[in-house]
């Protein structure tokens, strides 16, 4: 039996406005080991991490760290024993170097001044040692997300950390990077530290942790020796049901085309094709899904549908119900009846400070239903945001609560509820439902299943295959700028297939891929 | 047309734009540090005011000028330590902590000055004193240079070591480094255990530092006494000139340099046959336009930016 290198004990967190993000928690951690915690979103791992690292202080519980119960009230406390975090958002100052990102707080001196030669000798140092090669006089901004997660482990390191708590890590990675971090996770186990992983997503808790305490609904579910139990098991104790992606689907008799792009090209000012003869038509009461390793054109394909192209050179057509949108701006597309729910819902899909109800009627508070005179119809937005929060399931106080406090997968229901409740003719989805729990993904996908059976055309974008495959009607597949297949029955195209098209290694003829438009 | 270029290419003018700059360059110094730092003092104008006149009353009343200049500095830090305590620890708007500032700086100046001299519009009849010039030797003989450079303001001096002293502490020490982190990033600063409280004191109580001198400079240099609203729009120009600058320290320094030359100008240019009130409004419309320049190069930028994932 080893003891525990570090334990919380009935660790409990309520938050002024009277959230309970954590109740009665137990964790305890193994020297050398790493260590998943999972849980949907709001389940309450992140302010678990935030009270290990002293940037939250429990309202009950304590902490006891080899055998000591010690009180952590800043992030310098847990630094001081020997705790270090890796944050989902990196915690660097992009114009400094990478010597001095390391150093800040902690400067070597020459007299008065930094020695920035000591500096960059430290960094180095802690590099080697820890296999971790970056660049020393590299500026931050100039790096790649992986390199600044680099960054951020060794500034960890270089503070004496034995203990490293690591956040969603593989949020912001591309799949080599994710093996690669992997890597230099089991290389510091090696060395003996310990490290704390905090995901939700199975698979990489599979192939990496030896243990897993899972958490829902603020509370832990229990710990398990990772081998012991199977992916089904683990999503069973997360959301507490078992999540099957299958959806029962009406067979849908597609109406007319409702959005309509003819040999869009577009080139950036260097000249370069950023996409190139897209062709395809999205119909009422259908979902076209389109797939594609992430920056194959999805992206600049999404601003040309959403008011993007204004400005931009560009040729062929996009049309909605019949009007040319590529000169129009962002409210006369709306106007059309186009619903676009944004990838990143922090910064496009939301105004984080702002109410819920505040963020629900921002499409539509120029309506006359919302209007009384001059003024915005109170009584009417109160009663609409309401049974919006109420339809959608949003987990909070009240509609008049800052989005901005919301968990993500909560976050992503209004944005949902916003896009989805206006009636739209359109409705563009980008990633909706990347980084929300499994329980807001499903909810979100019934949505959209709704909204197609209500005859709304929806175009679906999406990295996460299980959804894609699953929700579309019709699938299109994007690399390097261009459509190079297309697929009636996407839930019978497997993975493996998909795959060959997503990386381009396959290529579907023209004739084929030309279905795209005309479906037939 | 030939008499303004007389004006110009003279060693009073250039002499003379050394010695209008000095306040400028101080106090867009100290606006540097607290910009550096995420913070934006806007209570230069205020804090320069109230330094100018605790310089004269204290050097009146202890008949040291030096004694005057340290009297100065503290009054002009502790009211940046006012203006600190209220926006950090009590979380009042810096926007509106300045603005008080600068109220109650142009009021109770005149209040202070009525009650201690009994005049409302200057301190004539206080006997404050002057901090010296200094003739430098050796250099004061070089024909052209030495008239230009020698002679100089105390003050003068300090400000062109300042701008020295200003670099290397941003760039090359660690409060420097800890001010520039807490202005980019306070979130990293935190989360390594550098506490952006206390960083954002000592950055405003700098740039209060740094704009007393400023105060000092303008009662007990450019003028030898004290009058009413005498920073006329110094410490505002400062704000213009740093972030005109950059918010590098280099940048501020020129930019500086620039409006002192506007002020320079509009004070050769009297002699000519130029309306006096026309001439006065030169330093400020060099910072209208400055400060359009300014926000168009920036609003390009931005739009470049806005522009840039479609052309990545």
């Amino acid at each position: 039996m080893q003891t525990a290198l570090l334990e919380m004990r009935g660790i409990t967190k309520v938050y002024p406005n009277g959230v309970v993000a954590n109740k009665d928690v137990h964790f305890s951690l193994r020297e050398g080991e790493i260590h998943a915690i999972a849980g949907e979103n709001g389940a309450g791992k992140s302010t678990l991490m935030k009270i290990m690292f002293g940037m939250e202080e429990p309202s009950d519980g304590e902490i006891v760290i080899k055998g000591e119960k010690v009180k952590l009230q800043s992030p310098q406390d847990a630094i001081d024993r020997g705790i270090g975090m890796v944050h989902q958002h990196f915690m660097l100052v992009p114009s400094f170097t990478v010597a001095e990102n390391m150093v800040l707080g902690m400067e070597p001196r020459k007299g008065v001044g930094i020695n920035y030669a000591e500096a960059v000798r430290m960094t180095e140092e802690t590099a080697r040692k820890y296999n971790l090669a970056v660049n020393p006089k590299a500026k931050v901004e100039d790096l790649t997300v992986g390199m600044k997660q680099k960054v951020e482990i060794l500034k960890a390191l270089l503070r004496g950390a034995k203990i490293l708590i690591l956040d969603e890590p593989t949020a912001v990675l591309t799949p080599q990077e994710t093996e690669e971090l992997f890597r230099e996770l089991k290389q510091l186990r090696e060395q003996g530290h310990t490290i704390v992983f905090i995901s939700h997503k199975l698979k990489e808790v599979k192939a990496i942790c030896d243990r897993i305490t899972i958490m829902r609904g603020g509370g832990s579910e229990g710990v398990f020796e990772t081998r012991d139990v199977s992916e089904q098991e683990i999503s069973r104790l997360m959301v507490g049901r078992d999540v099957v992606l299958k959806y029962d689907k009406d067979q849908m008799a597609y109406g007319k085309p409702v959005l309509t792009v003819d040999q869009l090209e577009v080139n950036d000012p260097q000249g370069k094709a950023l996409l190139s003869k897209i062709s395809f038509s999205v119909r009422q009461g259908q979902i076209v899904g389109i797939a594609g390793v992430e920056g194959n054109g999805q992206t600049q394909l999404i601003e040309a549908l959403t008011g993007g192209l204004h400005g931009v050179s560009s040729s062929g057509t996009v049309q909605v119900n019949g009007t040319d949108i590529r000169e129009a701006d962002i409210l006369g597309i709306r106007k059309l009846g186009v619903s676009y729910i944004p990838e990143d819902r922090m910064r496009q899909g939301s105004a984080g400070e702002a109410s819920i109800s505040d963020n629900l009627i921002s499409t539509r508070y120029r309506s006359k239903d919302m209007n009384k005179g001059v003024f915005l119809n109170g009584s009417r937005i109160a009663s609409l945001a309401a049974s919006l929060v109420e339809e959608f399931r949003v987990r909070c106080s009240g509609p008049a609560q800052p989005i901005g406090m919301l968990s993500g997968g909560n976050m992503q229901k209004v944005v949902v509820a916003r896009e989805c409740s206006t009636g739209p003719q359109l409705l563009i989805a980008e990633q909706p439902t990347r980084g929300v729990d499994i329980g807001a993904a499903q909810f979100i996908h019934q949505k959209l299943l709704e909204l197609r059976s209500e005859n709304c055309a929806v175009l679906l974008v999406s990295a996460d295959l299980n959804e894609i495959l699953e929700i579309s009607d019709t699938l299109l597949v994007m690399y390097e700028g261009q459509i190079v297949a297309y697929f009636e029955e996407p839930s019978k195209v497997s993975e493996e297939e998909l795959g060959l098209y997503m990386l381009g290694i396959n290529r579907q003829d023209e004739r084929q891929t030309g279905r795209a438009i005309n479906h037939v | 047309m030939n008499s303004l270029l007389n004006v110009i290419f003279t060693t009073d003018f250039a002499f003379s734009l050394l010695r209008v700059t000095t306040p400028i360059l101080f106090a867009a110094l100290g606006a540097l540090i607290s910009n550096r730092a995420g913070i934006i003092n806007i209570g230069m104008e205020g804090i320069m005011l109230v330094s100018a006149l605790a310089g004269v009353i204290v050097s009146a009343s202890t008949q040291s000028a030096w004694v005057g200049l340290l009297g100065a500095v503290l009054s002009g830090t502790l009211i940046a330590g006012i203006l600190a305590f209220f926006t950090l620890k009590f979380k009042t708007h810096i926007i509106l902590g300045g603005v008080a500032i600068n109220m109650f700086a142009s009021g109770g100046t005149v209040f202070i000055l009525y009650l201690l001299s009994g005049d409302k519009g200057s301190s004539t009849s206080l006997a404050s004193k002057v901090l010296p010039s200094v003739d430098i030797p050796l250099l004061k003989d070089i024909p052209v240079l030495g008239p230009i450079l020698s002679g100089h303001h105390i003050l003068t001096y300090l400000s062109i070591l300042a701008v020295f002293v200003v670099y290397y502490l941003l760039n090359r020490t660690p409060l420097g480094l800890r001010i520039r982190s807490v202005g980019e990033n306070p979130h990293a600063a935190q989360s390594v255990g550098v506490s952006v409280v206390k960083i954002q004191y000592t950055a405003l109580l700098l740039s209060g530092f740094f704009a007393s001198l400023g105060g000092a400079y303008m009662s007990m240099g450019y003028l030898s006494l004290f009058t009413r609203d005498m920073i006329a729009g110094r410490g505002w120009i400062a704000i213009a000139a740093e972030s005109m600058g950059r918010s590098t320290t280099v940048g501020t320094a020129l930019t500086s340099l620039l409006f002192g030359a506007a002020d320079a100008l509009s004070n050769a240019l009297q002699v000519l046959k130029i309306p006096a009130e026309l001439i006065a409004t030169l330093p400020y419309v060099a910072t209208v336009i400055g400060l359009i320049i300014y926000a168009v190069s920036e609003t390009r930028k931005k739009n470049r930016k806005l522009k840039a994932p479609l052309t990545k």
